[in-house]
């Protein structure tokens, strides 16, 4: 081949890099485009204090949605979290131990599973025994899915934290279980705060698992024993509806979804890096 | 001399007693330090516990639909509930179709990025154009449905179809052919090929980077160019990798739910065209599983979700192990 060739060839490939670079880029801006195009005009006061209008009235809100869904995630953070803690807490201490490869790959099954698997699961588990949906089958749902983030999180951040502080506290007479938790576990804890949040933020926008447990509701409900509303579940249903003013509504859910999303793993991103001065790349 | 002679004795008894209690103190066999490694580890074993319990419950709920069928469970093309007849394969075709599509069309583009951003982005792009890649990952998948709903089938129905019927006139063609809905394969591949893209792209260009720097510096050297430093030299090393990451992404496509389910069209039939609508494993149980007639019903959906759980675990198993041995420098 010439060398003409060669460098010919060379440059097209580079340009064609770019050019993905520039086509990956290019559905983020599109989506973002529309949703604050669409989604702008329908958001304002009364979309996060009013109830959902019935259908042919235009306006409302998803007041009822946007608690449901904070109520969703405190319940699947209820289990989520001590779970995903203890078990990144063990995997962080017994790091060659036979018990904690397995329970490391496991989590990295778990994490892959589609969470319509984990919605079947919950139905499976609580709503069918107890014959009604409820936002109890919902956070389990959720917080199966939480379990492997928090898990990885808080190993990745337990050890970043010198061995030189554990040693320095078994030194001074600290029994293992205080050193851990007392001087270990605090050390990473911001850290652990940001995994925390990014499982939230990935949690938060699952649809899926809760069509069939927390199954959503049109009214105003808090009972954690009762179906409830959610913000994903409400965009859905009104996206796949024949009216304009509810695909209006699906927008304006949809900006407020991922304004919360965002906002979110932003705040996370930025705790971390300028606690432990890691770069993003 | 005496006194000196039981001091040092004294003192060597004490060290010991001292030293004793301390080897007490950390040695684990304290009450706290019990209760602790029995929680942690309670905690830990929490989660294969979990997984056994998620596989028995779906799996033993699927048996009466899997046992009624057998296999013809996974070769039968009719579902029809209200006669209590149930063959997944268009739901099975759908998926496996519908990710394959997506990977073909985002493969070349994520590995394109990630080659980009590894080795020729220049300093203050790199980070911004990585940092909006990865944000297609944040982007719940509900709110990708919503766009594919109201954006891009409609796109697809009024300018892309006709395109290529009209414009390249190969409607004849089986893959082209039928009416334009709208909701369709394509769409549903489409929007598919964007969820995985964040995913391929942080792993092979994680990959790249680990690829050593003698590796690139070799080649050139030889008189390579760029690119044939890059396909020579980086590719061939971190191929496994990128591969693992490919598979990665074919997990996440194959468990993806709302946002097919919302662009598909949502129909049990196998079709050659990628314009007509189809169904897929995950999108026929978010669509029927919450008005189930009846316990057969259930159960087939239940036997369906079991599929999509050693599907995905089998295709996750398999990255990983080819991402770590990648990342190992063993391949």
């Amino acid at each position: 081949m010439s060398l003409a060739r060669r460098r010919a060839i060379n440059v097209v490939m580079i340009t064609l890099t770019y050019v993905a670079a520039i086509i990956a880029t290019l559905p983020l801006l599109f989506i973002l485009l529309h949703l604050l195009r669409q989604g702008a005009t329908a958001v304002n006061w009364n979309f996060f204090t009013r109830m959902p209008a019935p259908t042919g009235e235009s306006g409302g809100g998803m007041a009822n949605a946007i608690v449901g869904t904070g109520i969703i995630v405190l319940l699947a953070s209820a289990l989520g979290l001590p779970v995903g803690i203890g078990a990144g807490l063990f995997l962080a201490e017994n790091r060659r131990a036979r018990l904690a490869t397995i329970v490391r790959f496991l989590s990295d099954v778990l994490n892959g599973l589609p969470s319509i698997v984990l919605g079947i699961f919950a139905w499976q588990l609580v709503v069918r025994p107890f014959k009604h949906f409820s936002a109890l089958a919902g956070g389990l749902a959720l917080g199966a899915m939480m379990i492997p983030l928090v898990t990885r999180a808080t190993e990745e951040m337990i050890r970043l934290v010198p061995v030189s502080m554990r040693e320095a506290a078994l030194a001074l007479g600290y029994s293992k279980w205080r050193a851990s938790l007392s001087v270990v576990l605090r050390t990473a804890l911001p850290g652990i705060v940001t995994g925390a949040l990014m499982a939230v933020a990935r949690i938060a926008g699952e649809t899926a698992p809760l069509i069939f447990t927390a199954f959503g509701n049109q009214f105003w409900s808090v009972s954690p024993t009762q179906p409830i509303a959610a913000l994903p579940l409400q965009i859905y249903t009104y996206a796949i509806s024949p009216y304009d003013d509810w695909h209006a509504q699906a927008w304006a859910g949809a900006l407020v979804l991922l304004g919360f999303v965002l906002v979110i793993s932003l705040a996370a991103r930025f705790a971390t890096r300028s606690r432990f001065g890691l770069g993003g790349d | 001399m005496d006194h000196s002679k039981t001091e040092a004795a004294w003192s060597a008894s004490s060290a010991r007693k001292r030293s004793a209690a301390i080897v007490v103190r950390m040695g684990g066999s304290s009450n706290g330090d019990r209760v602790y490694r029995w929680v942690t580890t309670g905690f830990a074993l929490f989660i294969p516990i979990l997984l056994l319990l998620i596989a028995a419950e779906v799996f033993v709920a699927g048996w009466p639909a899997l046992s009624k069928f057998g296999i013809g469970f996974f070769t039968g093309t009719e579902w029809d509930p209200v006669n209590g007849r149930f063959g997944a394969a268009p739901a099975l075709f759908g998926t496996i179709v519908s990710s394959l599509l997506a990977l073909i069309l985002a493969t070349p583009l994520a590995v394109g990025v990630a080659i980009f951003l590894s080795e020729f982005a220049p300093r203050w792009i790199r980070r911004p154009v990585a940092f909006l890649v990865d944000l297609l990952a944040a982007i719940p998948s509900v709110v990708y449905g919503l766009w594919g709903i109201l954006v891009l089938v409609p796109v697809l129905r009024e300018h892309v179809m006709p395109f290529f019927k009209e414009t390249l006139r190969l409607g004849n063609l089986p893959l082209f052919s039928g009416p334009s809905y709208g909701p369709s394969m394509l769409a549903a591949a489409c929007i598919l090929a964007i969820m995985v893209l964040p995913y391929i792209s942080a792993v092979s260009r994680e990959v790249l980077m680990a690829v050593p720097r003698s590796q690139r510096e070799a080649a050139l050297a030889l008189g390579a160019t760029r690119w044939e430093m890059i396909w020579d030299a980086v590719l061939p090393f971190a191929r496994s990798g990128i591969i693992g990451g490919v598979i990665l992404g074919l997990g996440r496509a194959l468990g993806e739910t709302m946002a097919v389910t919302m662009v598909i069209g949502n129909r049990h039939a196998i079709s050659a065209s990628l314009f007509a609508p189809g169904y897929t494993m995950a999108s026929v149980i978010a669509n029927e599983f919450s008005e189930a007639t009846n316990d057969l019903h259930v159960s087939a959906l239940m036997a369906v979700g079991a599929a999509l759980f050693l599907v995905t675990v089998l295709v996750n198993v398999i990255a990983r192990w080819l991402v770590w041995r990648t990342a190992r420098g063993g391949a």
